[in-house]
């Protein structure tokens, strides 16, 4: 497979006439941050951008999903019957998705597509979904992909990686997937020695403007329950507002809650991301809640993500370093400090 | 703005030394610029993690709701107004309270900073009386304060705290002739029609993440209308009609209770300005009774009383 070279304006016009055999989510300004939507609804996407504010999740994974649907009309012969809701797995690709978020998809992947339990609706929307990644240039200073497994341009779970060298994209395809996207896309041509070196340069300079230390190697060996009961947890938590935010903004949180929705007689059965900062995520039908306090349950969203990720998966930490949490969780609670507190209990 | 971090250390140190409370509440630097995290402080040699700057733009009487300790609280305008609405409404008693007052000049909205510098990451913000210094990786720009207020601090009228044991700095000027509902106004002459679209487009991006009430302090709600499940009220998907009700409910249980702080808008992640339905039943509080919230701790708010010769016709 041979790298390619677009200029940018090319590139543009590759992806238009990919739209024939792809649904296909690009970046775009959306007020004052990006948001991946179809090319079709968007004026032009703006892959000079430094990440989405929402992760691309919602593209594999919609925050809303009708599972089923039924009648509650007694005359109907088919009256309380579930029937699957019809959904469209035709291609799509997530293009500009950054390395992060790609390297997140791989680890939502351990949860929904494994050998005891395959997610149908997640496994076939993921199966149907090309993954072209954009290399970060300048990564933020909340990032830290690098101390959880990836890179700024690291090629985990993607089709196709870019490079922005400039005037240009450097396509380097990594699957027979990318392949297939870039022949349909026709284009472009090889990439000369130039264009590999700049590309190269890219990669060594960005992995050095990662300034945020996490350390993530002691956790493993930790015992759960005295990181369960470590004398932190309240004093962390007593800023937390139990808000969804981290969650939801978050490629890796992966929860949900299922819920039927009725008007007169007919139904639905929807799942809606749900978040572990809710109480209602815990709440008995007895009306007794395990996690009845704030501090149990930021407890529990850092150790799902550093200790029993860690210790059921033993593939490293739910979390892909993208530092969406830390940017917008409006008390400032930040996860490098928790996941080094953990490290070092 | 920036003195005030070492006065409140002081003070802070000083309540906890003679037990005068047994914790403090205030906040203390963040890791990212313009951010910064509420803090509980209980010990006399933690009382010098407490800061102060123009990013402090979070409502500090949410930590009080039933706490039960003897508690220390910074206090600047809105918030120490939001601590007399707890008071009214039995959520924290008036002597659990010492309340240190600190005349605010209004918090930097974050967003507008991040606009001025084209969304180029901010590294550091360096405050020097009316000017804010913003450096990134590969630029640096000067601004002027009163340029980039939050929306509700450049209209606000009660810098200076309502309730206080002490007051930290001489107050400051009040505004006046500031037009605080001008943006409402506009709404309110829309047509129906418009003004179901606005408010559609307003809400849109929402996530129903529930960090606007979860930042308010008005909801305290043990269970909240949303997370009530038998009987279930609002949907929990993202269809537009749960959402508004969402909005629009949680807006009217705010009415003549809301002091404008702010808060909900500020922690936002998806930049909804939902201050514009509170607005409105702050406006129309104003109106039609005269009314602010938390201006007294001894006057319930107007929709929370009934009096037999009230001069309202329609309520007898």
């Amino acid at each position: 497979m041979t790298d390619k070279v677009f200029t940018k304006e090319d590139w543009m016009g590759t992806l238009q006439r990919l739209q024939e055999a792809y649904r296909i989510f690009v970046p775009a300004k959306d007020g004052d941050f990006h948001s991946f939507k179809p090319l079709d609804e968007v004026t032009s996407p703006d892959f000079d951008y430094p990440n989405s504010r929402l992760s691309p999740k919602s593209t594999v994974y919609p925050q809303s999903e009708r599972m089923f649907e039924y009648t509650l009309d007694k005359t109907d012969s088919e009256v309380n019957i579930m029937k699957e809701s019809t959904k469209d797995y035709s291609p799509q690709a997530i293009v500009g998705l950054r390395p992060c978020d790609a390297h997140a998809f791989q680890i939502v992947k351990r949860n929904f597509d494994n050998p005891d339990y395959q997610d149908p609706w997640w496994v076939q929307h993921f199966e149907s979904t090309t993954f072209v990644g954009l290399g970060c240039n300048t990564p933020c200073s909340t990032c830290f992909c690098t101390e959880v497994g990836g890179g700024p341009f690291d090629e985990e779970g993607l089709d196709i990686l870019l490079f922005d060298i400039g005037k240009d994209y450097l396509a380097r395809v990594l699957t027979e997937k990318g392949e297939a996207f870039l022949e349909k896309g026709a284009g472009g041509s090889v990439a000369d020695n130039a264009a590999l070196s700049h590309a190269g340069e890219l990669v060594t300079s960005a992995s050095q403007k990662i300034g945020s230390s996490v350390h993530t190697d002691k956790l493993k060996e930790k015992v759960i329950n005295d990181l369960f009961d470590a004398p932190f947890w309240e004093d962390l938590a007593f800023a937390c507002l139990n808000c969804g935010t981290c969650t939801y903004l978050c490629p890796t949180c992966w929860c949900f809650d299922i819920q039927d929705e009725v008007l007169e007689k007919e139904g639905d059965r929807i799942r809606n991301w749900d978040s572990c900062m809710f109480p209602l995520f815990t709440l008995h039908g007895s009306g007794h809640n395990p996690r009845d306090k704030a501090f149990q349950r930021v407890r529990q969203r850092f150790m799902h993500k550093l200790k029993y990720y860690v210790d059921k998966y033993n593939n490293g930490v739910q979390c892909s370093g993208c530092g969406r949490c830390i940017r917008y969780c409006p008390v400032n609670i930040d996860i490098r400090k928790v996941c080094n507190l953990m490290n070092s209990a | 703005m920036l003195n005030y971090s070492e006065k409140i250390r002081e003070t802070a140190s000083r309540l906890l030394k003679d037990k005068s409370v047994d914790l403090f509440i205030g906040y203390r630097k963040g890791s990212v610029p313009m951010m910064n995290e509420p803090v509980l402080i209980r010990e006399q040699a933690m009382a010098d993690q407490l800061y102060w700057d123009n990013f402090c733009g979070l409502n500090l009487c949410n930590y009080l709701t039933k706490r039960t300790e003897k508690i220390g609280i910074i206090a600047n305008g809105c918030n120490s107004r939001s601590i007399i609405t707890h008071i009214i409404e039995n959520q924290i008693k008036r002597d659990q309270l010492y309340i240190v007052g600190i005349p605010c000049e209004g918090m930097i909205d974050h967003r507008a900073v991040a606009r001025a510098v084209k969304q180029k990451e901010v590294l550091d913000v360096q405050q020097d009386g009316d000017k804010f210094t913003v450096r990134g990786p590969d630029f640096e720009e000067t601004f002027e304060k009163q340029k980039f207020l939050q929306g509700n601090c450049a209209t606000c009228l009660h810098h200076n705290p309502v309730i206080y044991d002490e007051m930290l700095g001489e107050p400051v000027e009040e505004q006046t002739g500031v037009e605080p509902y001008g943006d409402v106004e506009k709404i309110e002459e829309m047509a129906p029609e418009k003004k179901q679209g606005f408010f559609t487009r307003l809400i849109s991006r929402c996530i129903r993440c529930y960090a606007c009430r979860n930042a308010c302090p008005l909801c305290y709600c043990p269970t909240c209308f949303v997370d009530e499940s038998n009987p279930q009220w609002v949907g929990k998907s993202i269809d537009p009609t749960d959402t508004m009700t969402f909005h629009f409910l949680r807006a009217y249980h705010c009415a003549g209770r809301c002091t404008d702080c702010g808060a909900c808008e500020r922690v936002c992640p998806m930049d909804i300005s939902m201050r514009q339905f509170t607005k409105k039943l702050n406006k129309d509080c104003w109106t039609l009774f005269s009314w602010e919230a938390g201006m007294t701790p001894d006057q319930r708010p107007p929709l929370d009383l009934y009096k037999p010769d009230d001069y309202n016709d329609f309520v007898k």
